[in-house]
């Protein structure tokens, strides 16, 4: 009974973690109809950013509670600057053009962003482990976990929260399901669909550059970590249906829970599990599990 | 009587100006022209900061004092044979069919004589058939696949380290000796190739040895998994006497990360076959008890001598720790292609003189020096050389001579004053920790790891 209890509480720590990461993927796809692969740079981005801040505000003897706001600080700098840079300075040339093109350019930023981190950074593993330890260790059916995990799992809570009232409740939000929905006629209505995109994209890379920032005090972050989070994020947001915020949810849930159940009935399929999942509903559901309906256009 | 006694004078001449001439150098006023070597290793990824950079950092301390003439003896003769070298330093990141058309790139653009790289096992199982192929001589200096030669036999690919195969079974056996209560053990490893290697390696050494001990589970997160919440909880709620482990880079420091402050091993003893190249990385991270091999008495294994600290002064001061077993690693290529090369120069210079000749033997000789050795006769000196390394003594005694055979050790780390020691170290000689000729590791692990007598 016990393994039951400790499986689910590790598929929910990990099913946060892939939600953070996976949300701001299916939030740019669902407003702009972009599989922007270089959501994982962004994380990584966010991971190096978190190492300096954290790293600097911890160096020069400050409260070390005050690392915590330096990781979100981290997230929403590479955000507002990578998030605009990127659409304005190249992707607004690319709307109209066919998805799988948009696809090869964020693929373009993404190799350009992994040497741009390694030109700032360097090849040499960084770490900021101070926020994890910080908070102490929860012992849970007899077995340890930092609290650090239960702070992910509330911002994720939050993060998933907030985007569903503003997406729901929100005069920005309406006007972001009417661009969703159908761009030119947004368009046609007075809407500013290049400044939702905008918004959008920078929100977006927040949220990926938060994915990093909080996982930054778990992992040692050195180049490579952008191509291993962005397959997951990507199994994440096609099982839940590309472009659903409930999607992604569910999707980071199935995946959360199944990879913890692998790992601790059948170790040796943990690394298939996750694909099978996602195989497996793609065969059932080829646009995802919340894939929103499309009107077919005569 | 008269010839042989005018043979053996011309012979001993000829032996005394061979030596003179490696000692002194070049002769001419014109430098030879220089041994360009093509040096591989990790500079991006996940592997470039505890194995690829330190293994660049090595390469060119050494190269710097082999060129002045300032390694200790045997080597104290500059460059190779008084042919300087000239390193080509490349990355190995990018996979194996780009390390291919690099490689290809090395020889036939960049020119290269020889190269000297690959910590990847996936990469010397491709790059090995490829310099057979293009008939270049090929030092692999990291890599751990006993594949390499066990599957194979080559004429230009020689590797002076030994294979993993000893990661395994010295793990085994340094817990026997020091744990002999264990009941039961497990292991997290990464899942490819080297990582499950590993685990089944040990598995079969530890079912040899201790066939009472139950295994717990086999954890297998993909490399670069980052994440190990539910790995750690599988661990811990197994009970484990023993967690073995080969974990690596960012995999490996993200793990201890997350595992020690969920106190796993308070409970379990954690064995990093890798371990060793992390020690200065990871410091105060690594729990005390933690039992670290280094694959041959490499770093804090290696013995003293002239030779050990040569290393370690050349290599402080070009970085702000010790070498680890990666730099120890590349002194081993360099230390052994220079005593193949210079033992190859002798050969040559010798068989110049022409028989019975009494004129023209400094103009021959001449000529034979400043030509160097072919690739075939380095080859022909490097098969079955003995040579003497910062990590000792080292024979390379598999793969018809291609393959190193050396010694391996294991320690236990402590902390003292803050900074990570090791200690309760035991050594093991190369037959109780590698197969034989003409058997592969799985046969030899299974068969009981019977040492040859």
């Amino acid at each position: 009974m016990d393994q039951y209890l400790f499986i689910i509480v590790d598929g929910v720590i990990y099913s946060s973690w892939l939600f953070i990461i996976a949300v701001g993927l299916t939030l740019i796809y669902g407003v702009m109809k972009i599989l922007n692969v270089a959501h994982g740079s962004l994380y990584a981005l966010g991971a190096y950013a978190a190492t300096s801040l954290g790293g600097y505000w911890i160096a020069q003897g400050q409260p070390p509670m005050g690392s915590y706001a330096m990781l979100i600080l981290a997230a929403i700098l590479v955000g507002l600057i990578a998030g605009p840079v990127i659409e304005r300075g190249l992707l607004r040339f690319m709307y109209g053009k066919e998805e799988v093109v948009l696809v090869l350019v964020t693929y373009a930023v993404f190799l350009i962003l992994e040497d741009l981190s390694k030109l700032v950074w360097g090849v040499d593993p960084l770490s900021i482990p101070e926020p994890y330890s910080l908070l102490g260790n929860l012992e849970f059916g007899g077995l340890i976990y930092p609290t650090y995990s239960l702070v992910v799992v509330l911002a994720s809570i939050v993060v998933g929260v907030a985007l569903a009232l503003v997406l729901s409740r929100t005069r920005q939000g309406k006007i972001l399901q009417a661009v969703i929905h159908d761009r030119e006629m947004s368009a046609a209505m007075g809407i500013n669909v290049s400044r939702v995109y905008l918004v959008t994209f920078t929100v977006g890379a927040i949220l990926g550059a938060l994915g990093g920032a909080l996982t930054a005090p778990t992992i040692s972050v050195q180049p490579g970590i952008a191509a291993d989070v962005i397959v997951l994020a990507f199994a994440v947001v096609v099982i839940g249906g590309l472009g659903s915020l409930g999607g992604a949810a569910l999707g980071a849930v199935i995946v959360g829970m199944v990879r913890a159940w692998a790992v601790h009935k059948w170790p040796e399929v943990e690394l298939f599990s996750v694909y099978a999942v996602m195989a497996a509903v793609l065969i059932m559901r080829p646009k995802g599990l919340f894939a929103i309906p499309e009107a077919r256009k005569i | 009587m008269v010839a042989i006694s005018s043979s053996r004078r011309l012979a001993a001449l000829c032996v005394a100006f061979c030596c003179a001439l490696l000692s002194a150098g070049p002769v001419h006023s014109q430098e030879p022209k220089p041994v360009r070597i093509g040096f591989v290793t990790f500079l991006s990824g996940p592997a470039a900061g505890p194995f690829g950079v330190p293994a660049r950092i090595a390469a060119e301390a050494i190269v710097e004092s082999l060129n002045a003439g300032k390694a200790p003896a045997p080597y104290n003769t500059r460059g190779f044979g008084g042919t300087p070298l000239e390193l080509v330093i490349i990355d190995e990141a990018g996979g194996t069919t780009k390390q291919v058309s690099e490689f290809r790139n090395l020889i036939e653009r960049q020119n290269v004589d020889l190269v000297i790289g690959y910590i990847s096992s996936g990469d010397c199982l491709a790059i090995a058939p490829v310099a057979e192929e293009m008939k270049r001589l090929t030092v692999l200096f990291d890599c751990g696949t006993p594949r390499v030669f066990e599957e194979r036999s080559y004429k230009y690919v020689f590797r002076t380290r030994p294979h993993a195969t000893m990661d395994a079974v010295a793990a085994a056996l340094y817990l026997q000796d020091v744990r002999p209560d264990i009941k039961s053990y497990g292991g997290i490893n990464q899942n490819y190739a080297w990582g499950q290697d590993s685990w089944n390696d040990f598995d079969l050494a530890m079912k040899a040895l201790k066939p009472a001990a139950k295994v717990t589970t086999s954890q297998m997160p993909k490399f670069g998994a980052g994440q190990y919440g539910a790995e750690i909880s599988a661990l811990a709620q197994s009970g484990s006497d023993i967690i073995h482990s080969s974990l690596w880079g960012g995999d490996l420091e993200a793990f201890m990360m997350q595992a020690v402050p969920r106190g796993l091993f308070n409970k379990s003893q954690l064995v990093l076959v890798a371990g060793e190249p992390y020690l200065h990385r990871l410091g105060s991270t690594i729990p005390d008890g933690t039992v670290v091999g280094a694959r041959g008495t490499h770093g804090v294994f290696a013995p003293a001598s002239k030779l050990n600290t040569w290393l370690k002064d050349i290599y402080t001061a070009k970085a702000d720790h010790d070498p680890n077993y990666p730099a120890y690693s590349v002194a081993l290529a360099f230390v052994g292609l220079k005593a193949a090369y210079e033992k190859a120069k002798v050969t040559k210079l010798q068989k110049s003189i022409p028989m019975g000749a009494s004129k023209g033997v400094k103009e021959e000789m001449e000529k034979a020096y400043d030509v160097g050795p072919s690739d075939e006769e380095v080859i022909a000196a490097f098969e079955g050389l003995t040579f003497d390394s910062p990590s000792g003594r080292v024979v390379m005694g598999l793969g018809n001579g291609h393959q190193a055979v050396m010694g391996t050790a294991y320690g236990t780390t402590k902390l003292v004053n803050g900074r990570v020691t090791v200690t309760n170290i035991k050594a093991y000689p190369p037959e109780r920790v590698q197969p034989p000729e003409g058997m592969t590791s799985p046969d030899w692990i299974k068969g009981g790891m019977k040492a040859k007598k």
